[in-house]
C-alpha cells in the first residue's frame, strides 16, 4: 500500500526552484527521514505533501489530492509543523476540547493518559508551558489520533536532549506500528538513526540519496584507517575522506565493483557510517567536491 | 529497534474502517467556541459596559428620578436610559466586531498557530464562516440578550426603590412598551448589523487574511483614497455620503432612530422597503465575494 506517491513534482518561488521535479514513493509502515541543508526543500515537500502549497507535478496521498482534499486529508494525517505552533492563548483543556470535537478518530482517553505522564495540567495556559512540554503536549494530541500517516517537521527543534529522546521514544513504543506511516525532517540526524527505516537525502530540490536502512548499512562503510594502510586505502576510490585526531577516516561505497568488505576490514576499523558522517560526504559544500560523484552514485 | 526489523509493508485490516460519522455541524460548531475563547473581549466589553450602564444608572438617574414629584415625569426618566443602553451595547459590539475582523485572519498567521489549525480536518471555508459568524450572528445576538438583561435590571432596580419609598409602580410599568422595543431592537440588529453590516466585516476579513501587517490601514486606506480622489478632482464628497449611508444603517437605519416616538414605533418598521433597496443586495454580493476571496486566501497562506 502506497502511502505517497509523487512523480514530477516541482515548485518554485518566483525564480528560486524549491522543488525540482523529484519523484518520491513511501509505503506503508516506514519511518522515512527526509534529510537536507537548509533550504534544501524538504519543509517546501512536506507542505506539498500536506495540502499547504500548490504544486506542479503529480502528488497522492493516501489516494488524495491533498491541494484541493486537505480538510478530508487531516482526518487520516497528522503533522507537527514545527516546535510551538500550538495557540498559545489556549489552555491545555481547551486544546483538549477542540480537537475532541473536531476530529472524528481523536481518542481523548488515550490523550490524556499521556498528559498523565508529563507534568502539564489540563488548566495551564499553553504560552505558561515550556517548549518541551508544549511538544509534549502537540505530541500527546497526535499520538491520540488514529491517523494513516504522520509528518514531522523539525519535530524536536530546540529541544534538550533529554525531552528529544523521549520524543522518539513515545513515538517508538506508543505510536508507531506496521499501518502507520511516519514522514519526518531533522538536522539533529543522530537522534534519528535508529529510528528511521528509510533515508533520503535532499539537496536543491532533487533527490541525491532515497535508500533504506538496510540498503545504507549494507552499502556504505567507514573505514577508520591504520596509519600505514593510508594509502592503499586511498588506492580504492573512497567517495569522502576525512580527518580527525590524526586519522584518516575512508567513506566507502560498496557498490562500487573494485571493493569489498573483507578487502576494507585489513585496512582499518570498519563500521558503518553515522548518517551525519554521510550527510556531510555526500553534500559538504565545498563546490566540486566528492558530492558530484556521491550523487551520480545514488540511486 | 525491534520497529525496523518488522517494519515490511503488509496489508492491514484499519484500511475498510470508515472515519466515526460526525455532523458536518460540529467543526463548525468547535470552531465558533474556539473564536469566543480566543477572543474574550466579544462578550467581556459589552458586558462591562452594561454593568458601567447599570452603575450609572443605579447612583444618578433613580436619584435624580426620585427627587420628582410628578409620577410621569418620574417614570420617564426611568426609562430614558432603555434607549441610550441599546445604543451603548450595539455602539460597543460593532466597535469590538470590528477589531475582531481586522485580526481573525491575521491573528492565526502571525502566531504561526495556522499550522496548528490547518493540520485538523476543518476547511478553510468552515474557518472562515466561523469567524464571519462572530460579528454577523453572535454579537447580534449577545447584543439583544444584554439589551433585554439590562433593561429587565433597570426596571426592577426602579420597582424596588419606588415600592421602598411607597410609590405607585403602576406609571413606571405602563411607561414600558417592552414587546415593542425588543421587536425593533431585533429587526434593527438583523437588518442593520447582521445583513447591512455584513459588506463592511467581509472586507475586514478579507484584508486581515490578505494583509501581513497592519491590518487597519490596508482595510481604511483605499476607502480614504477614493474619497480624497474624489474630492481633489471633482470637488464632490458622493463617496463619503456614500459610505456614510452604509455606516449609518442606510434603508433600515430610519426605522430605530424613529424610537420612542410618540406613535407606535412599529409603524417605522418597513422590511418590505428595506430588502427592496438595491444597496442591500449589492452589498451581501460584495460580502459573498469577500468572503469567498477569504478562502481561497487562507488555502494559500501560511504563517507570515
Amino acid at each position: 500500500m502506497t502511502v505517497i506517491e509523487a512523480r514530477g513534482l516541482r515548485k518554485a518561488f518566483g525564480t528560486t526552484i524549491a522543488l525540482d521535479g523529484i519523484n518520491l514513493r513511501v509505503e506503508e509502515g516506514r519511518i522515512l527521514g527526509v534529510i537536507g541543508p537548509n533550504g534544501a526543500g524538504k519543509t517546501t515537500a512536506l507542505n506539498a505533501i500536506l495540502g499547504l502549497t500548490p504544486y506542479q507535478g503529480e502528488l497522492r496521498v493516501l489516494g488524495r489530492d491533498p491541494w484541493t482534499e486537505r480538510d478530508q486529508l487531516m482526518r487520516d494525517v497528522c503533522f507537527i509543523a514545527d516546535v510551538a505552533v500550538l495557540p498559545r492563548w489556549a489552555r491545555v483543556s481547551q486544546a483538549l476540547d477542540y480537537v475532541a470535537g473536531v476530529h472524528p478518530r481523536f481518542d481523548r482517553a488515550k490523550a490524556e493518559g499521556f498528559l498523565a505522564k508529563t507534568d502539564i495540567r489540563r488548566a495551564s495556559k499553553i504560552r505558561e508551558l515550556s517548549k518541551g512540554m508544549v511538544t509534549q503536549l502537540h505530541l500527546a494530541l497526535v499520538m491520540a489520533i488514529d491517523a494513516r500517516l504522520l509528518v514531522l517537521d523539525e519535530p524536536t527543534l530546540g529541544l534538550d536532549i533529554l525531552y528529544r529522546k523521549q520524543f522518539y521514544d513515545s513515538l517508538l513504543n506508543d505510536y508507531f506500528d506496521r499501518s502507520r506511516t511516519i514522514v519526518l525532517t531533522t538536522h539533529q540526524v543522530e537522534d534519528v538513526q535508529n529510528v528511521l527505516t528509510d533515508l533520503m537525502f535532499i539537496n536543491r530540490g532533487r533527490i541525491v540519496l532515497d535508500c533504506s536502512m538496510e540498503e545504507f548499512e549494507s552499502r556504505y562503510l567507514e573505514v577508520t584507517a591504520h596509519p600505514e594502510h593510508v594509502a592503499s586505502a586511498r588506492a580504492l576510490k573512497p567517495i569522502h575522506e576525512r580527518q580527525v585526531l590524526g586519522r584518516s577516516i575512508l567513506l566507502f561505497d560498496l557498490t562500487f565493483d573494485h571493493v569489498d568488505r573483507q578487502q576494507l576490514a585489513v585496512l582499518g576499523d570498519v563500521r558503518t557510517p553515522s548518517i551525519a558522517d554521510m550527510f556531510v560526504a555526500m553534500l559538504g559544500n565545498k563546490p566540486g567536491n566528492k558530492a558530484g560523484e556521491a550523487q551520480g552514485a545514488a540511486r | 529497534m525491534n520497529t525496523q526489523s518488522n517494519a515490511v509493508p503488509e496489508s492491514f485490516d484499519s484500511q475498510g474502517i470508515a472515519p466515526a460519522a460526525m455532523s458536518a455541524t460540529r467543526p463548525m460548531y468547535w470552531s465558533v467556541r474556539r473564536e469566543l475563547w480566543e477572543n474574550r473581549s466579544i462578550y467581556i466589553a459589552p458586558l462591562a459596559v452594561a454593568a458601567v450602564m447599570l452603575f450609572g444608572f443605579l447612583i444618578a438617574t433613580i436619584g435624580h428620578a426620585m427627587s420628582m414629584h410628578d409620577p410621569a415625569r418620574r417614570a420617564a426618566v426611568l426609562t430614558e436610559p432603555n434607549t441610550f443602553a441599546e445604543l451603548l451595547i450595539m455602539g460597543t459590539a460593532f466597535i469590538v466586531g470590528v477589531f475582531y475582523s481586522l485580526d481573525a485572519l491575521h491573528g492565526e498567521r502571525r502566531d504561526r498557530s495556522i499550522l496548528f489549525w490547518k493540520s485538523l480536518p476543518v476547511s478553510d471555508l468552515t474557518t472562515v464562516l466561523s469567524k464571519a459568524s462572530i460579528p454577523l450572528v453572535v454579537l447580534p445576538l449577545l447584543s439583544f440578550a444584554l439589551t433585554v438583561a439590562t433593561q429587565w435590571i433597570m426596571l426592577l432596580l426602579s420597582t424596588a426603590v419606588m415600592l421602598g419609598s411607597g410609590l405607585s409602580v403602576a406609571p413606571l410599568w405602563s411607561h414600558m412598551p417592552f414587546f415593542q422595543m425588543w421587536l425593533m431592537l431585533l429587526y434593527h440588529l438583523v437588518a442593520v448589523h447582521m445583513l447591512w453590516y455584513a459588506p463592511i466585516y467581509g472586507w475586514l476579513l478579507l484584508v486581515s487574511g490578505w494583509a501581513r501587517r497592519a491590518a487597519f490601514l490596508w482595510a481604511a486606506l483605499p476607502w480614504l483614497a477614493i474619497g480624497i480622489v474624489e474630492k481633489l478632482a471633482f470637488n464632490t464628497s458622493h463617496f463619503g455620503a456614500w459610505l456614510g449611508y452604509r455606516f449609518s444603517g442606510g434603508a433600515a437605519g430610519g426605522s430605530f432612530t424613529a424610537d420612542n416616538a410618540s406613535m407606535d414605533p412599529l409603524m417605522h418598521l418597513t422590511p418590505g422597503k428595506f430588502l427592496s433597496t438595491p444597496g442591500l443586495w449589492i452589498g451581501l454580493a460584495f460580502f459573498a465575494a469577500c468572503i469567498a476571496a477569504a478562502v481561497r486566501l487562507r488555502r494559500s497562506q501560511g504563517p507570515i
